[in-house]
């Protein structure tokens, strides 16, 4: 946020690697808190809840991916798959032996994050774009298995209700009990995120990304730490496909197709590649785009389209921005929304001098 | 023969000849790959896109068949010229998943637009080619696949010849293994890029043509482009040859579990089996079956 750093002075590696650089920052995080745990549920309702909600979910996706492709360099077109991995599992458990969200959501992102590590198996031996056409085919046989194999996908629809999470024989039903569920969740995967990239395994990970040989030669175990990382990325990918599948009631495949793992991806593209606020920024950027068309087309978009057509025309419009939007971020600013909140952060911290 | 062998058979014919058509796709991929190391998910997007213009072209009045095909053709070659200068020349030298996202962005901007300009009805390729089959003992191939494979050996043939013989070939070819040393001996590496992608071009017209007569054009036709990777990773990223040998692993995989696996689990089996295969292969070659082995140095 915004502070100066005038008179801090760090004496110890621990200090220069705390959570909170900066004495300020604790009370920066105190008043984000009290806006989101407090005021954000106190002002908005129930439909802008539903999306922020919406918002809450794809930051664990977001950070889960973000994890394996901006901080291990290892690209997987698969997310969206490991996400119904989690879903299902926890959909089966939640309906077949009527375990609460506690046990599911675990169980869900453990079992992610094992096809995960079996998909990352590959990423030993090939890289770059063979491994992304790699996780391309375990998107296409995860997808093909769970339509196929009744036992998994419950039945013809490969859809399974599911009941609503309940804490103490409370049952979260509204979107604003929902909206503390959701935040609780997300709130401990961006901590996760944020200490996980601090310590010895997050390095590991960065060595890896910027030259896996020299990582090597360092003493890094590739092999382990890239499991790792799919492992734990695709962990916070079942969770996300978890709380998606609590969230609409339903477990359907349908969720979880290739588009999906391409949006996440444009998430993490938009917001910044290896960094825990853009993955946060992206996947609120990305979550609230689709929100931002539709009204947009409703209000001008009958001039140039037929009602009838609005559906297509606004699914379409959508792919379109997606793309333009990811092809721009790409070749303006590769390292995404994250460094235009740094640039603005940092010409406000000398205004108004210029440096 | 048998009834058994007959169906073996029909289905090898199947198989071949839907496989000569997928490699006719990803020569269009393994061009680009070739001179600039860019992979191009679009590739199935840009079938799709040659599949509109031809269809417009075609069904255009006064239009000869043969000004429509040129027209595609040069259409197509515009559109991959525009697209190396916009899109992928500013991201030259940046990480290989910056190129995969950009083309993935693209992918989907082209899956985008159809609906919004073309509408979302199929449209037809019309060609002045009969309906009557060509028969090959007890295997029946369609007019058009036959085509497609006689295009796709005259590629094949041609394109080997280029970059074997030719000075613009050879120039190609030192531009792939070492782009700055080709550009110390006075090779205009650009140049050669674009040139690249508008060869991809014209392959990528091609099979728009022909994948859009024998499926009809919409946005389904798209995903041949899902084929595209199983072959080109089989036959290796920057193997003409490779290409259609993928081509025909491919096809004849899909067309072989089609015909065997598919009644006993219900069906989709040709989508993944050639990933399977893939996957398989992969583990053993993790460049392919012809692919370049790269060395690395830190």
């Amino acid at each position: 946020m915004f502070h100066r750093e005038t008179g801090v002075f760090k004496t110890s590696y621990a200090s220069d690697m705390a959570l909170y650089p900066l004495p300020i920052a604790r009370g920066t995080v105190i008043a984000l808190l009290v806006l989101f745990v407090v005021i954000v549920p106190l002002v908005f309702g129930e439909y802008y809840l539903s999306i922020i909600n919406l918002v809450l979910i794809s930051i664990v996706g977001a950070l889960g991916l973000n994890i394996l492709v901006g901080y291990t360099g290892q690209i997987s077109i698969g997310h969206a798959a490991f996400m119904s991995v989690g879903a299902y599992t926890a959909a089966n458990l939640a309906v077949r032996a009527g375990l609460p969200f506690w046990i599911t959501l675990p169980a869900g992102g453990l079992m992610a994050a094992i096809v995960g590590a079996v998909v990352g198996i590959p990423s030993l031996r090939i890289k770059g774009l063979y491994l992304a056409i790699a996780t391309l085919a375990g998107q296409l046989i995860i997808e093909w298995i769970i339509n196929h194999v009744p036992w998994i996908s419950g039945g013809t629809q490969a859809s399974i209700q599911v009941p609503r999470p309940s804490l103490f024989g409370f049952e979260m039903k509204t979107q604003g009990e929902l909206y503390f569920f959701l935040l609780f969740f997300a709130l401990i995967a961006i901590v996760a995120a944020l200490n996980l990239v601090r310590s010895r395994i997050g390095r590991a990970f960065v060595a890896i990304r910027d030259q896996d040989i020299a990582a090597e030669i360092i003493g890094i175990d590739i092999f382990r730490y890239k499991l790792i990382a799919f492992a734990i990325s695709s962990f916070y990918a079942g969770v996300c496909g978890v709380l998606y599948t609590y969230y609409f009631g339903i477990a359907n495949y349908e969720q979880f197709q290739l588009g999906v793992s391409i949006e996440y991806l444009a998430m993490i593209i938009i917001g910044g590649l290896g960094s825990v606020l853009g993955s946060i920024l992206g996947a609120a950027f990305v979550a609230l785009l689709p929100l931002v068309i539709r009204t947009v087309m409703e209000s001008v978009g009958g001039f140039f389209f037929a009602a009838n057509e609005m559906a297509t025309v606004v699914s379409s419009m959508r792919l379109v921005i997606f793309g333009a939007l990811i092809i721009v971020f790409l070749v303006l600013e590769p390292e995404g929304l994250n460094r235009l909140w740094r640039n603005i952060r940092n010409y406000f911290r000398v205004w108004p001098f210029s440096y | 023969m048998g009834e058994d062998s007959e169906f073996f058979f029909s289905l090898i014919v199947n198989g071949i000849s839907i496989g000569m058509l997928y490699a006719l796709i990803a020569l269009g991929f393994v061009l680009v790959y070739k001179a600039t190391e860019a992979l191009n998910f679009a590739q199935g997007e840009f079938v799709m896109l040659s599949g509109y213009i031809a269809a417009a072209l075609l069904t255009a009045k006064g239009m000869p068949v043969i000004g429509a095909i040129i027209g595609t053709i040069a259409i197509m070659v515009g559109f991959s010229f525009a697209l190396e200068r916009v899109v992928l020349r500013p991201l030259l030298g940046r990480p290989i998943v910056a190129v995969i996202m950009a083309t993935i962005g693209l992918a989907a901007i082209l899956r985008g637009l159809p609906p919004l300009t073309f509408g979302a009805e199929t449209r037809a390729v019309p060609l002045p080619i009969g309906d009557d089959p060509l028969v090959i003992g007890p295997a029946t191939v369609p007019p058009i696949q036959a085509i497609g494979f006689v295009v796709t050996l005259i590629f094949l043939g041609g394109f080997t010849w280029f970059f074997r013989k030719s000075r613009t070939g050879v120039a190609l070819r030192a531009v792939a293994e070492n782009q700055q040393v080709a550009a110390a001996m006075g090779i205009n590496v650009e140049r050669y890029f674009a040139l690249a992608w508008a060869m991809a071009g014209v392959a990528s017209a091609v099979s728009g043509i022909v994948w859009g007569n024998m499926l009809g054009v919409d946005v389904q036709l798209a995903l041949v482009g899902l084929k595209v990777f199983p072959v080109v990773i089989l036959g290796g990223l920057d193997s003409i040859a490779g290409a259609v040998v993928g081509g025909l692993t491919v096809g004849v995989v899909e067309s072989l579990t089609a015909g065997y696996v598919d009644p006993y689990v219900g069906g989709g089996t040709k989508d993944f089996a050639p990933y399977l295969l893939m996957i398989v292969a992969l583990m053993f070659r993790p460049y392919g079956l012809f692919g370049k082995r790269k060395i690395e140095r830190v």
